[in-house]
């Protein structure tokens, strides 16, 4: 049973490093420039296939785009996004869940007031929204996703946050003459970040789905960027004569997502079976 | 006659708990009006079983929990509103728990050396070689200062819990149940740990057991506990040789001594727990005292102050 | 007349650790038998073994192991189920943990009786009306229509108590069953499975490491240490003459009330128990042992100073310096 669960972290882990890595080296995995448009080549088949040539590995998109390079380079936006939502998200959130757990009374009522209210707002009519008043950008899907997905963290933080401030270490903590800020920093939080990076994790996810689908409707990253939801939505309509056009960005989604979710299950065990405190 | 180092005036503490979702909030007194004190280089034994408020008035004591009435003074000055520091250089706590009283994320020299770095006033040098001391002087070897909480035994635990109390050199430590979840060839050691240290550094203790062997060894002084009440106060050898409010005589009856052919003590207090939420009219112990009269369900006793004890029971007088 | 529960050289390992190591232990009706020991030595592993409760990675071994002199040993698991709970009871530390908190206490009681005496609901929980009002508690009537966390601490045992007692077991294995609880309740639950004994005959197998409850409670105590029975005595024997280093040193450590000197350090002893893997040899006790000798690293002999007694030392009860 343990080896099951083992290859699920491993695989996961070797997924997202892979994509990360390409993300990281982009320019010198992708041979082709993903912007430039070449209408003679258009939809090209991927190399393998009939009519495929050896220089476009997995053929060029309806505007003779490289599509290797441009899911590479996409590979790289979806990272952005996946990491720099997590970021902004987890540090509101954490500090949100954080204050909430640790002071208890009225502030909690206050921060737990927030959580319901942010849980109550449709994030993609929200996106609507700001993308029709700001205009869309890789900036505005960032800042848009990362002010919005932070409930997740809170409320675990909150959750850990009350369980450890209980613990006898605290009180010793306390009683030793520390000071709050001291006892939130060092002896709180490095005690709930177990639990808050299988959230991370997770959260990376659906900042990834969420942008895909965002940019899908034509309210996230703006074209020419090769973001794979773009892709998606750009090739569904060559969906039936040309199917590598939508599958190879939806496949390479799929198995970033796929590959998160097992990495975060893969570490929420780890950190079930593997420590006690 | 000296100041006393700890003085609690009439303290009190209420909770309020709410029982479900949809239930009415409680009031559960778990202090109720104690005042004690502690002397220097004694050693206070508090007893009691649960419910009975022990744990919170050591909270309390120790500055993490505000009274809901009275006053509790440190060395002559207020509890309430003293700096975190100054109070942190009179008293230190040791806690029951010695998986849960140590950070498992800390390495033990940090974790020991946290009071001085409150402090904020010892160089990096002096900690380390103060930490070292302490760690030799609990029995510890330097080197295990390097090591998690998690590759240490509880007694080692427990060595390292009182290495970081003591490490400021406190006048008072508050001991919360310091051996109840040791083993007993373990506890034997931590208690000796515990007496030879009082003796070297002159500290003062505050001992809070359910444990009335353990406290006969340790304590000079004993307040018994029942339902946020001291119900009697005395010397040590007296109370256990004399034992005046009926709950002491019922708990001292209790105790399983490791005495073959005695048989199992018949303590004739009945089947009704003690329930802080539900404080009995009256004498708060008189649905289970054997010698209740009906005076005992109407009035409170006072307490009577006598030569050396203290003990609140209408039907009998203190030491 | 043979023991009820007859264990002979049991051995328990979890991969390479070694829990028990050799333990014999025998439990006669009418008697309770003390298996009292500090944390790690093996004595409820033992008791989960002979319930065959073991976890899945626990390699049960033994010579023998009987019950009513049948074998036990080679038994499948419905065998088992179908002892447990119906001549052979346990319980637990904790009763919070051990009964169900989502069912009432009456229904938890009565499905004990329906699932092994294939009674029906209504007589069932007559039975444990009748038990509950055994184990002295009040208004067992309505008792059995709460759920256990609107009982108190004591209530529970008393509960699990009577619950073990449904089908009328003949061997009662009772794990810490007061530990958890405060002291004047203790008695109470002690007395009431004296009581219990004397009525019903019950054996019954009572572990703990309060030397406290052996000496108030046992007929007969085995004292185990790191997985070995390391002396095996009837009560008054062990501890007016203990013979076992071990055991001389445990009963230093504890501070009897009345007899308490305030000035002497407690007695202690040093150093810690020890990991045993597979394969360890000679006396696990000769490290912190002030009599240990050279020989005390090799094979341990099991001697016996008189009629009902035994303990595994090298040492000669002659050799034992009375201290």
């Amino acid at each position: 049973m343990r080896g099951l669960r083992a290859w699920g972290l491993w695989l996961g882990a070797f997924i997202v490093g892979f994509t990360l890595l390409i993300a990281v080296f982009a320019p010198l995995v992708a041979t082709q420039d993903p912007f430039a448009q070449d209408l003679s080549k258009r939809l090209v088949p991927p190399s393998w296939m009939e009519g495929g040539r050896p220089e476009h590995f997995l053929g060029t998109d309806g505007l003779g785009r490289d599509y290797f390079a441009r899911l590479v380079y996409g590979a790289r936006i979806s990272m952005l996004i996946g990491i720099a939502t997590v970021v902004t998200s987890g540090l509101i959130g954490i500090a949100f869940g954080v204050v909430g757990g640790f002071f208890g009374g009225r502030i909690d009522d206050v921060i737990l007031f927030l959580i319901t209210a942010r849980l109550s707002i449709p994030l993609i009519l929200v996106a609507l929204a700001v993308v029709a008043l700001v205009g869309s950008s890789l900036t505005v899907v960032v800042a848009t996703l990362g002010l919005l997905l932070w409930d997740r963290f809170a409320v675990v933080a909150r959750v850990a946050t009350m369980q450890v401030r209980t613990l006898d270490y605290v009180a010793a903590a306390w009683s030793a003459g520390c000071s709050q800020p001291y006892i939130v920093m060092r002896e709180i939080l490095p005690n709930i970040l177990s639990p808050l990076a299988v959230v991370a994790t997770l959260e990376m996810a659906l900042a990834i789905l969420l942008e895909a689908a965002l940019s899908f409707l034509g309210l996230g990253v703006p074209p020419p960027l090769p973001s794979w939801g773009l892709m998606i939505a750009e090739a569904k309509d060559y969906m039936f004569f040309n199917p590598w056009v939508i599958m190879v960005p939806g496949i390479s989604l799929f198995v970033l997502v796929f590959g998160i979710n097992l990495l975060g299950d893969g570490l929420r065990d780890l950190l079930r079976t593997g420590r006690v405190a | 006659m000296s100041a006393p180092l700890i003085e609690v005036r009439d303290v009190g503490r209420v909770f309020n708990v709410r029982s479900g979702l949809l239930g009415q909030p409680k009031r559960v007194l778990a202090v109720d009006g104690v005042s004690l004190r502690l002397m220097p280089g004694e050693v206070l034994g508090v007893v009691g079983e649960s419910g009975c408020g022990k744990s919170t008035l050591a909270k309390i004591i120790l500055g993490l929990l505000e009274p809901s009435s009275g006053e509790v003074l440190i060395d002559g000055r207020r509890l309430s509103g003293m700096d975190r520091r100054e109070r942190a250089q009179l008293i230190q706590p040791v806690f029951q728990d010695p998986f849960s009283s140590l950070n498992p994320r800390r390495r033990v020299r940090d974790i020991v050396s946290l009071p001085l770095v409150a402090q904020g006033s010892a160089g990096w040098t002096e900690i380390r070689s103060r930490v070292d001391g302490m760690l030799e002087r609990v029995g510890l070897d330097p080197s295990m200062g390097e090591r998690l909480p998690a590759q240490l035994s509880g007694g080692q635990r427990q060595r390292v819990a009182i290495a970081r109390a003591l490490v400021t050199r406190p006048r008072i430590v508050v001991c919360d149940e310091p051996t109840s979840a040791l083993d007993v060839s373990v506890q034997a050691q931590i208690l000796n740990l515990l007496a030879e240290l009082r003796r070297e550094f002159g500290l003062s203790y505050l001992f809070i057991s359910h444990n009335l062997a353990v406290v006969e060894h340790v304590a000079s002084e004993v307040a018994v506990m029942y339902l946020g009440r001291i119900v009697e106060r005395n010397d040590s050898e007296s109370l256990f040789r004399d034992p005046r409010h009926p709950y002491t005589k019922a708990l001292l009856a209790s105790v399983l001594t490791p005495e073959p052919g005695l048989g199992i003590p018949e303590t004739g207090l009945g089947e009704t727990m003690p329930d802080p939420a539900n404080v009995p009219p009256g004498c708060r112990f008189h649905p289970r005292c054997p010698r209740a009269i009906e005076r005992c369900a109407v009035e409170a006793p006072a307490t009577q102050i006598g030569a050396r004890g203290l003990v609140e029971c209408h039907l009998t007088v203190p030491a | 007349m043979s023991a009820l529960l007859e264990v002979e050289g049991l051995d328990i390992s979890f991969g390479a650790l070694s829990a028990v190591r050799g333990a014999s232990i025998e439990v006669r009706r009418g008697e309770t038998h003390c298996l009292v020991g500090e944390s790690g030595c093996g004595k409820s592993v033992t008791a989960l073994a002979v319930m065959g409760l073991l976890p899945k990675n626990g390699l049960r071994q033994a010579r023998r192991l009987a019950f009513d002199g049948k074998d036990i040993l080679g038994l499948d698991e419905k065998g088992l189920s179908r002892l447990r709970g119906d001549r052979m009871a346990m319980i637990f530390q904790e009763p919070m943990t051990s009964l169900n908190p989502a069912y009432t206490v009456g229904s938890q009681m009565a499905e004990v009786l329906v699932r092994h005496r294939g009674a029906s609901k209504r007589a069932a929980l007559d039975r444990a009306a009748e038990l509950l009002a055994r184990v002295r508690i009040t208004s067992p009537g309505m008792r059995l229509g709460q759920y256990p966390h609107q009982l108190s601490g004591g209530l529970r045992q008393r509960v699990m108590i009577a619950m073990a007692l449904m089908c009328d077991p003949e061997l009662l294995i009772a794990d810490e069953p007061t530990t958890a609880l405060d002291v004047t309740v203790q008695a109470q639950i002690l007395r009431l499975l004296a009581d219990l004994q004397k009525d019903l005959g019950l054996a019954i197998l009572l572990i703990t490491h309060d030397l406290g409850v052996v000496a108030r409670t046992a007929h007969r105590v085995s004292v185990m240490y790191a997985g070995e029975v390391v002396e095996s005595s009837p009560v008054d024997r062990l501890f007016n003459r203990p013979m076992h280093p071990y055991t001389r040193g445990l009963l230093s450590c504890v501070p009897v009330p009345g007899k308490v000197r305030r000035d002497q350090p407690l007695g202690s002893i040093p150093g810690m128990v020890p990991h045993v893997t597979q394969g360890f040899e000679g006396c696990a006790f000769r490290l912190r042992c002030s009599l240990a000798r050279a020989d005390c690293a090799g094979p341990i002999e099991r001697r016996s100073p008189e009629a009902g007694r035994d303990y595994l030392c090298q040492i000669a009860p002659e050799e034992m310096r009375i201290s």
